[in-house]
């Protein structure tokens, strides 16, 4: 038998690792650059009047976003309600009734394309009906765009991580004498809870920077959000997209960056806080 | 003595797979009994038949007669919540619930009795010592049961089941996750557990059958070879295939 060179194999292994530390290296002064640009163009204008000044048209007294980001939050707020309680009893059930494999086959194949669809149409598609129907934009709209968004997103997070854990302790609770959803939402989910809720909040700080499906559905307004049900709402996608791009003045750029590192901030906030508190536990040795 | 289990041509399938062959087999009451066989012969899938645990899978189906104290527990109305109080289970590898040492045995107590806060805590403890875990844990009851080590946790599911006061424990290899120490410890408290419940304990470890079980049943192929009193089991078994087994020839 010929031996192969252990020179070339060593050196395979080599060349492979090196370039996949430099893959990572990439991704990673990528990501680093985003967060510099932001930093850099949005700490010029950054103060604290803007978090508690209502945002204002050009020529103002005083400009702000504190409208905006009351709306972003009760925007998002009210995605999650909508979204939340559906997903998860979708993922459970395809995730614990295994014996209606055509129904679930079905439901993840929607989930799927669902998950697919540009969020532009979203926003049309809730534009079509409920703005239009209704003649008004609302946040309430904007909330059932983010909704639709999520749920995908939600359901199939559910199923792979209620996946994880093992039959037997499924038929640990169940030799206990437990009714069938008792030992799912009471032991199963409970085992799982950190990464459900993992899966619901990055899906929310996701969705939370989503601008295209607000543009029909909740736009903007210069006034605090007490019009959630029935006005348009205040958000922080609209309003960078429109100080950052749409206005002539460098005053609204400046402040539309500005926005831009909130909604950086909050989100990478959300993804420290989810990475730190809820650290993946792994069931039982 | 008086018989617990009885069965009837039992046949098991997983889907077109037939497990089980025509098993007859009868179960004295308030004794050990230990199944032996070579791995993949049905042992397991036998006592998963004692409690239906099995029809969690919708492919996998049973038939024959496995009566317990004179019933029929594969007829159709036989209640599974109450024929698992009755019929205890537990597992290979431990399984703890993701909450509290206290909660882990208080919950399915709760699911069967009604008890004010006061007798929950004496049964907790009382099934805490059955299972001689209460001086590990007393310090820690409210700690979480994943923290506890694999013997323990072994453990702490043998009290959570014998909690509800069960007849008839199923156990199925449940010292092969865990330390040879923890073992001795469970084998221990199985000796002490027998007067009180009918004890059925697969295992892959002929020694641990034959230290502990007071009868062994010999399964290969999905079939019962041999059943018998464990000691002549062990020294004089009327299977030629039995013996082989026994001596290690094959396994």
């Amino acid at each position: 038998m010929r031996h192969r060179s252990l020179f070339l194999r060593k050196l395979k292994n080599k060349i492979l690792t090196i370039f996949s530390v430099c893959a990572i290296g990439f991704a990673i002064s990528i990501m680093l650059w985003v967060i510099w640009v932001v930093i850099d163009f949005g700490k010029e204008a950054l103060s604290f009047d803007l978090f508690i000044n209502c945002s204002a048209p050009f020529g103002s007294m005083s400009y702000g976003f504190a409208n905006a980001i009351l709306g972003t939050l009760l925007i998002t707020l009210g995605a999650a309600v909508l979204a939340v309680p559906p997903a998860l009893l979708a993922g459970i059930f395809l995730s614990e009734f295994k014996e209606y494999t055509r129904t679930a086959n079905s439901i993840r194949f929607a989930c799927n394309v669902l998950m697919g669809m540009p969020s532009i149409l979203v926003g049309l598609f809730v534009y079509m009906i409920i703005v239009v129907p209704t003649g008004q934009f609302s946040g309430l709209a904007g909330s059932i765009a983010l909704a639709i968004l999520m749920f995908p997103v939600i359901v199939q997070n559910t199923e792979n991580m209620l996946a994880m854990v093992p039959d037997t302790l499924r038929e640990s609770a169940l030799a206990l004498g437990m009714t069938r959803m008792r030992a799912i939402l009471y032991i199963v989910c409970r085992s799982a809870r950190n990464s459900l809720l993992t899966g619901i909040l990055l899906s929310l700080s996701r969705v939370s920077g989503e601008t295209a499906p607000l543009l029909f559905t909740a736009m903007f307004a210069d006034s605090f959000p007490e019009g959630y049900w029935s006005q348009p709402t205040a958000n922080l996608p609209v309003l960078i997209t429109e100080y950052a791009t749409n206005s002539p003045f460098e005053e609204m750029h400046q402040i539309g960056w500005s926005a831009a590192l909130v909604v950086m901030v909050m989100v990478l906030l959300v993804n420290i806080f989810v990475r730190i508190f809820f650290r993946e536990k792994k069931y039982g040795n | 003595m008086g018989i617990k289990i009885q069965t009837q041509n039992l046949n098991f399938f997983y889907g077109n797979h037939q497990a089980l062959f025509d098993n007859n087999l009868v179960i004295p009451a308030n004794q050990i009994t230990a199944v032996i066989g070579p791995s993949g012969c049905g042992k397991s899938t036998h006592l998963r038949v004692y409690n239906r645990i099995f029809e969690l899978y919708r492919e996998q189906k049973a038939t024959g007669e496995v009566i317990i104290d004179g019933k029929n527990i594969l007829d159709n109305d036989v209640d599974v919540l109450e024929l698992r109080r009755k019929v205890g289970m537990i597992f290979q590898k431990p399984t703890p619930f993701p909450m509290s040492v206290f909660d882990n045995v208080a919950y399915p107590l709760n699911l069967h009795y009604k008890l004010d806060k006061k007798a929950i805590e004496e049964r907790v403890e009382q099934a805490l010592r059955g299972a001689s875990l209460w001086d590990e844990v007393k310090d820690k009851l409210y700690s979480s049961g994943l923290a506890l080590s694999g013997g323990q946790q072994q453990r702490l599911c043998i009290a959570r089941t014998i909690a509800s006061e069960p007849e008839i424990l199923l156990m199925d290899e449940p010292t092969s996750a865990i330390d040879p120490v923890a073992t001795l410890k469970i084998e221990e408290l199985m000796d002490s557990l027998r007067e009180r419940f009918t004890i059925v304990i697969v295992t892959h470890n002929m020694q641990q059958a034959a230290r502990i079980s007071d009868q062994t049943v010999f399964f290969y192929k999905g079939r019962i070879i041999e059943y018998g009193q464990t000691k002549d089991i062990f020294t004089n078994p009327k299977n030629k295939q039995t013996e082989e087994y026994i001596t290690g020839r094959f396994s």
